[in-house]
């Protein structure tokens, strides 16, 4: 009887002081992987360091249904998210992320152009490229025709599952330059030719879904070159393996903060975002993970063998093209689905 | 005393407060007592309707509604009603869709109506984004300058099959995410015919998610009975040791177990390096990312779901059938062919259900495992619901699974009654 009252004031103490224990948290998803990692060494850990709250990390592959569940439910739970940028354009037509305060983040003008939305900001530039397996070839492939070449280079190559890249990869494969390749694809008999190009590759395709598998396949030696995100490639020769890349017609495309509409703690989101697309921490990232980062002044702070790998380096760009939002955004359905169809025959 | 013949229980009870028959008292209690279980399974039947049959009646809805275009479009739609479809829309159809797409409020209702229009058609995407960011538009007065504005904005809005899409959405309802989700379409006019082949692709990956889970099934089936049999005859202390160790896989998530098969069967992964080291191949078998490693993952993951029903059935079979059956002169086998087997018909059929059913809804192993052609129809719903984010789509081709699960599950039905009938 005499133990009661204690517990009631130790009780009534803590709930008294746990809130003030208590430390805001703000919610950000990323795609994992080495990109996650990278992004708890130079975003989430300076941010926690200053004080601002605690960040919680969460793990996604894409799913934009989880994002319109929980605006539509009006109980958004995830405070920032890195979007992929035909997820960007559909989402701020669709109202699901909010308008962006550009004066808290920082100067238009310090960042590439495509980094500039009204819903989003650029994390970073990223490009799916060709790598292959330097132990098991010697002559290094040059260019999308040599990943078709079985006799020169014999064994399975791996691709993305889906259309996107893939058709564009083709194309290129079949000789249409690189700035022509959308130009073609938008027509019915370049999406035919496209089709036509990877049937003729098919029997030697491994096809892989999620970005940590091309390395471990090319690793295991299930496959010979294969498409990948470059930062993966990256990741893996930090481990001491001999993947090389071939830059040449490789497609870059930019991932984006967004908020999801309705969340609660909106002006802690813009806070971060904008700690995120400082100079320091875009060159702390880009130096864990070769993808180029978004804004210009980083570049200066990063020296030259970081620079050399990044997609965004003069001698890595020059062959590339830019993923086309607005043509994937209007095809995307209707060629995803002949994929589909292409795939079971 | 009485020397009639009525029967005891048709006698007035004399109890002080009803003069009630012995046969309405038990009436009473029997009703009684039915209201009680009903009371009792009632939380239940209520928690079933509200996350069971709820949302499956909200899943049926969504594959048939169709409220994008009719909401915002209104006038566009009732311009085209008389449209013939062959010739040029008419003037109002232009000055209509100028004024509906002025009237509507957000951003955000827009690209809801961009992302349906572009189902039906490529391209109506950034048509109807770029045009509802450019209006107002000078000059579009009267329908004719409407057109002219209109087209002098994109030319695209002179294409009749932008004009097909507006004007076959228009009622609230569709049936177009059905007869997509079965490889058909409507045309201009409103008859449905199959689509291309190089577009046909649901009924196929239809027919391939039913295969797959048949022959996963009876795989199971195949494995899994000698085990049961094997099971049924142990000690019970035995018995529930391998009963242990056959639910043990249930202690981990399936990503974990098909990312362990994942390392087991590629080319040089256990199972390969094994066989060659035996020296019984030289070259590596394919055993992933194709039809064979999904069934032998989806074997593995469902064979308890196989096992259970069956030694259920087998233990509660007695013993002494197939011992009379041999008295009776039967040879063993034949008596364990025609006498226990038989009886164990409600079993096989119960797990066999319960793993074909379970199967058919599976994406993620097929997804990790297989190749692009041997995704099943799960699959795709994930991609409708996530990529695509077309929900009505993904609704239409859950219904289709539904539907066709609840028409293999009546014949379940009529099979397993006439089976039983037989036994």
């Amino acid at each position: 009887m005499k133990i009661k009252p204690v517990i009631l004031a130790l009780a009534a103490t803590a709930t008294i002081a746990l809130p003030a224990l208590a430390q805001s948290e703000l919610t950000v998803v990323n795609f994992g992987g080495a990109n996650g990692a990278a992004q708890k060494k130079a975003y989430f850990e300076p941010f926690e360091k200053s004080g601002a709250a605690k960040v919680i990390a969460v793990e996604y592959n894409g799913e934009q249904a989880k994002i319109k569940a929980m605006v539509e439910a009006k109980k958004v739970v995830w405070d920032v998210v890195e979007v992929e940028s035909p997820d960007l354009n559909r989402g701020c037509d669709e109202g699901l992320f909010e308008k962006l305060d550009w004066a808290k983040i920082g100067n238009k003008s310090d960042f590439q152009p495509a980094a500039v939305h009204e819903c989003g900001v650029g994390v970073f530039v990223w490009s799916t490229v060709m790598a292959y397996n330097a132990d098991k070839i010697k002559n290094a492939p040059t260019s999308w025709a040599d990943f078709w070449n079985t006799s020169k280079y014999p064994g399975k190559r791996g691709m993305r599952k889906g259309a996107r890249y893939n058709l564009e990869f083709a194309l290129m494969a079949d000789g249409v330059k690189a700035a022509d390749v959308y130009k073609v694809l938008a027509t019915k008999d370049g999406a035919d030719r496209a089709f036509k190009k990877l049937t003729e590759l098919k029997p030697n395709i491994q096809f892989w879904e999620a970005g940590a598998q091309p390395p471990q396949f090319l690793v295991a030696g299930d496959v010979v070159m294969s498409t990948a995100f470059n930062g993966r490639i990256d990741a893996a020769q930090r481990e001491g393996k001999n993947l090389q890349i071939t830059w040449t017609g490789g497609i870059y495309d930019l991932d984006y903060w967004v908020m999801p509409a309705g969340g609660p703690n909106k002006d802690l989101a813009t806070k971060f975002i904008a700690m995120a697309s400082s100079p320091n921490e875009q060159a702390e990232y880009a130096r864990n993970i070769s993808y180029g980062p978004t804004n210009n002044k980083a570049l200066t702070k990063l020296d030259a063998s970081v620079l050399a790998k990044l997609p965004t380096s003069p001698s890595n760009s020059k062959d590339a093209l830019r993923f086309n939002i607005t043509f994937w955004a209007d095809q995307g359905e209707a060629l995803e689905k002949r994929f589909a169809a292409w795939a079971a025959q | 005393m009485n020397a009639s013949a009525t029967l005891p229980h048709t006698q007035p009870v004399r109890t002080g407060l009803a003069r009630t028959t012995l046969l309405a008292q038990l009436r009473r209690v029997e009703r009684r007592k039915r209201l009680r279980a009903m009371a009792l399974t009632l939380p239940l039947l209520l928690f079933l309707a509200v996350t069971f049959l709820v949302p499956l009646g909200a899943l049926l809805m969504r594959a048939v509604e169709n409220p994008e275009v009719a909401g915002t479009l209104v006038r566009t739609g009732a311009a085209l009603q008389h449209w013939d479809r062959t010739s040029a829309p008419p003037d109002a159809a232009y000055a209509a869709i100028v004024q509906d797409l002025g009237a509507i409020p957000e951003t955000a209702q827009a690209g809801v109506l961009a992302r349906r229009l572009n189902t039906e058609i490529g391209g109506a995407r950034s048509l109807i984004m770029s045009t509802y960011r450019a209006l107002p538009l000078a000059n579009s007065a009267t329908p004719e300058q409407a057109r002219v504005a209109l087209l002098a904005l994109d030319p695209r809005w002179g294409e009749l099959p932008f004009w097909w899409a507006i004007a076959k959405n228009s009622s609230r309802w569709t049936p177009d995410y059905l007869l997509t989700a079965l490889d058909l379409k409507r045309d201009a006019q409103g008859h449905i015919g199959r689509v291309g082949a190089d577009e046909a692709a649901f009924s196929e990956i239809l027919v391939r998610t039913f295969y797959i889970s048949s022959v996963v099934t009876l795989v199971c089936i195949a494995l899994g009975y000698p085990l049961a049999y094997w099971l049924s005859t142990l000690n019970a202390r035995r018995a529930n040791l391998m009963m242990i160790l056959l639910l043990l896989p249930f202690w981990t998530s399936v990503l974990v177990r098909i990312a362990a098969w994942i390392v087991l069967l590629q080319s040089s992964g256990l199972v390969n390096r094994f066989l060659m080291f035996l020296g019984v191949i030289n070259e590596p078998l394919a055993l992933l990312f194709n039809r064979l490693g999904v069934i032998i993952a989806m074997v593995h993951i469902l064979l308890p779901f196989m096992v259970l029903p069956l030694y259920s059935v087998m233990k509660s079979i007695p013993n002494n059938y197939v011992k009379a059956a041999i008295s009776l002169g039967s040879p063993p086998f034949t008596a364990f062919l025609r006498v226990y087997v038989p009886q164990t018909f409600p079993g096989v059929a119960a797990g066999g259900l319960l793993v074909f059913i379970t199967a058919i809804g599976y994406y993620v192993t097929p997804a990790l495992l297989g190749g692009p052609g041997d995704q099943m129809l799960s699959y795709y719903v994930a991609q409708y619901t996530n990529v695509e984010v077309n929900w009505g789509m993904a609704c239409a081709l859950g219904s289709v699974l539904l539907t066709a699960t609840l028409v293999l599950y009546v014949f379940y039905r009529r099979f397993a009654k006439s089976e039983l009938s037989l036994g």
